[in-house]
């Protein structure tokens, strides 16, 4: 069992990456054995992430390491430096946590793809496109080293543009995938240039070894700027969000939801570089001041785009891009103040990194249900389906749960993250909290219009239809998630957001000494 | 228990929940003291509409999505107008506005340092 | 001007022609191709970022003695990026194909239902 525990980390990725390239071999089978095949898979990755949650917040979120090829990983130079030289994995508080998120958004995705994908043909290199992006997914929030980093995140962005794409009868899907693949590529590549950049300055990739190193100078700060803005691409803040609407309206239904969850490996990336690489050498009122004002215009721009689409599955994509900016918000609160650290920034950082779970359970269920409205109305315009709560009750009470988490109305898990949020960013500056309370009351107005539109409305004939248990058994886990996080925050945010926010905070010490130190 | 505190305010969800209950639970109670002779299905619980006859419940009287924020939409028509062009759908807009904030992270950062 | 700095001045030379090229051509393949520009450009930084003056390639194998050695870090940075550079130009490209079938076209400025 302590093999298992010590290895988790690189099982985490190991395991995706296995059932990716065996799915076509076992899909030769048949279907039922590459459906339990995938099945197994996300089963047994999602206990590995459950394994490694507990093992790292059993240990309060401090950082413990994987060596890839084992043995030490530090070779001794003349002048008595160590400079580590192997790949390194290093999981602390806040990528156990991202890791949780990612496990239970894959399993429901894949769960529910058994049943949505059931009828259709190319199955087989759909889970292994998704479990690929799974494993591309672990691979960003484990890594602890830089150029590791970006491998893995070209890898999330291929597979996601494959998921996007992945119906090639429809024409709009190619558009978003074309799109969105260029824009990947383009960021990606800063992103190298900025690890390059790195690279020949002080000769090393680790993120610990470079954190030690860097010294603020003209070229850090070129670096600073080009991962800044290439991580922000990925992750969907406005203005760099265009292609977020394309790329989750046009994916699968339950692809849309995992890949909300590469958006916040993304953003995990962007906090892990700015906190933990960067941390005290740069100006961090500007950077934070940088991100605060980033995510005003996310949170306004996506909720008042999201009111007036008539596409459904746009309109949720437009509000999963307003919460991204809840969670720049929270953290970019944090990251100004985070020279005199006052409790307010701590709070904040919590309500932010609190946000990112209950986002992607809320837009993964509100996506889900997107998908099965969809099918059952036949069309995805809001202005032609109507009359579904008629045939559709349990579907229409998940819409309720989903819809009204994300909107911040209590007793739900959203409310709990946004109240943290509210009430420490407007410590900070009250216009911060007023735009975020505004935004959640038009969130509210945007998912009212939806479901006017969708559920109410007399029984319209010949759509309708209550959908199948194996659609509805994942919506009904991430709505019981969304209910016991919201009737329990205190025990979760003590177990398991404190020690991430902890771990992007106060660890920066602690994540270079453990690398450093050793070896 | 259950609750979080921000350091400057607090938040109980089983308290809420409770209270919510409670709530609902006298307004049951109240409710409870109204009449219960009355006849369902006849003219008593009918829907009333000025006198007018109730309409066929068809797909046609569905208020559909896009008429349901017109006055809202209509009020903040010259944001809408604006920040709606410039969500152009043309691939190489995006990667201006990505090149432009790229350009103005590194100004904001070079001269605040 | 150190003539060792002309690779590095090459590189973002291409860059700012990949970018160039992305943002001012209409054809989605000449996009693609500026993306690959991009990529080029950044290739051949790591590449150079390596080089030590009067260095040999880093092969222990019948090495002459005492000879300084070019980094092998970047290459294997170089290579690897490489890869992935051949993966999304092939994705890049069958989307571009599948856009011609449905759209008929291959003009960016034509290719936008997705609005709004």
């Amino acid at each position: 069992m302590t093999a298992l525990t010590n290895h988790a980390p690189v099982l985490l990725i190991a395991i995706p990456l296995l059932g990716a390239f065996g799915v076509p071999l076992i899909g030769k089978l048949g279907r039922g054995a590459r459906n339990t095949f995938v099945g197994l898979i996300a089963l047994i990755t999602a206990a590995f992430a459950g394994l490694l949650a507990a093992t790292v917040f059993a240990r309060a979120g401090a950082p413990g390491l994987y060596v890839l090829g084992g043995g030490g990983f530090g070779v001794p130079l003349p002048s008595g430096l160590s400079v580590p030289i192997r790949i390194i994995l290093e999981a602390d508080g806040m990528s156990a946590f991202m890791a949780l998120i990612t496990a239970l958004i894959t399993l429901t995705g894949a769960f529910f793809s058994f049943s949505y994908w059931k009828d259709r043909s190319g199955g087989t290199l759909f889970y292994s496109l998704l479990l690929l992006l799974t494993a591309g997914i672990f691979g960003m929030e484990l890594t602890g080293d830089l150029f590791n980093f970006f491998v893995f995140l070209e890898i999330t962005s291929i597979a996601a543009c494959g998921l996007i794409g992945f119906r090639v009868w429809l024409k709009n899907a190619q558009e978003a995938g074309f799109k969105v693949m260029a824009l990947y590529t383009l960021s990606g590549l800063f992103v190298l240039l900025a690890v390059g950049l790195l690279y020949g300055q002080y000769g090393g990739l680790n993120i610990a070894y470079l954190a030690s190193a860097l010294t603020g100078s003209t070229i850090d700060i070129v670096a600073l700027g080009l991962l800044l803005t290439g991580l922000a691409l990925k992750a969907g803040a406005v203005p760099l969000h265009m292609w977020a609407p394309d790329a989750y309206g046009e994916a699968p239904a339950p692809m849309s939801a995992v890949l909300v969850a590469n958006s916040q490996a993304s953003l995990y990336g962007l906090f892990r570089i700015l906190f933990t690489l960067f941390g005290l050498t740069i100006s961090v009122a500007t950077l934070g001041w940088i991100l605060v004002v980033l995510a005003l215009l996310t949170i306004f721009v996506g909720v008042t785009m999201a009111l007036i689409q008539n596409d459904i599955k746009r309109l949720i994509a437009y509000s999963a891009v307003s919460q991204i900016g809840y969670m720049l918000l929270g953290v970019g609160v944090g990251l100004t103040v985070s020279v005199a650290k006052p409790d307010y920034g701590f709070v904040a950082m919590q309500g932010g990194i609190f946000h990112m779970f209950n986002d992607a359970v809320c837009v993964g269920l509100l996506f889900l249900v997107g998908g099965v409205i969809t099918r059952a109305a036949g069309t995805r315009d809001l202005n032609r389906m109507g009359g579904l709560a008629h045939s559709m009750k349990w579907t229409s009470v998940l819409f309720i749960i989903g819809a009204f988490a994300l909107a911040g109305v209590p007793p739900f898990n959203g409310f709990a993250s946004k109240f943290l949020i509210y009430e420490a960013t407007f410590r900070l500056s009250p216009i911060l909290a007023v735009v975020a309370i505004l935004s959640s009351i038009l969130l509210l107005a945007v998912f009212v219009k939806v479901f006017q539109a969708a559920f109410l409305g007399p029984r319209q004939e010949g759509i309708g239809g209550e959908v199948p248990a194996g659609m509805m058994v994942p919506m009904v886990a991430l709505a019981f998630v969304i209910v016991a996080f919201g009737l329990f925050p205190g025990f979760f945010i003590d177990k398991i957001v404190t020690p991430a926010a902890n771990a992007l905070w106060y660890g920066r010490d602690a994540y270079i000494g453990l690398v450093l130190g050793g070896g | 228990m259950g609750g979080i505190s921000s350091g400057f305010g607090a938040w109980n969800p089983i308290a809420w929940a409770l209270l919510f209950v409670g709530i609902l639970a006298a307004g049951f109670i109240v409710r409870s003291f109204g009449k219960k002779e009355y006849k369902r299905g006849t003219g008593q619980t009918k829907v009333f509409l000025s006198g007018n006859e109730e309409p066929e419940a068809s797909a046609a009287l569905h208020v559909r999505g896009r008429h349901l924020y017109w006055g809202m939409v209509e009020g903040l028509s010259g944001y809408y107008r604006r920040v709606q062009a410039l969500h152009t759908g043309v691939l190489s807009d995006y990667a201006a506005w990505f090149i432009g904030v790229l350009g103005l992270v590194f100004v904001i950062l070079v001269l605040v340092r | 001007m150190n003539i060792g700095n002309l690779p590095f001045v090459v590189a973002a030379l291409l860059v700012v022609l990949g970018i160039y090229t992305f943002l001012f051509k209409r054809n989605l393949i000449k996009l693609v191709i500026g993306i690959s520009l991009v990529e080029t450009g950044v290739n051949l930084f790591l590449v150079t970022l390596g080089y030590r003056t009067a260095g040999i390639a880093p092969i222990y194998t019948f090495a002459p003695e005492a000879e300084r050695m070019v980094l092998p870090t970047p290459q294997a940075l170089t290579l690897t990026s490489i890869v992935i550079g051949l993966a999304t130009t092939a994705l890049l490209l069958s989307f571009a194909v599948f856009i011609h079938r449905h759209y008929g076209t291959l003009d960016v400025r034509k290719v936008k239902e997705l609005q709004g």
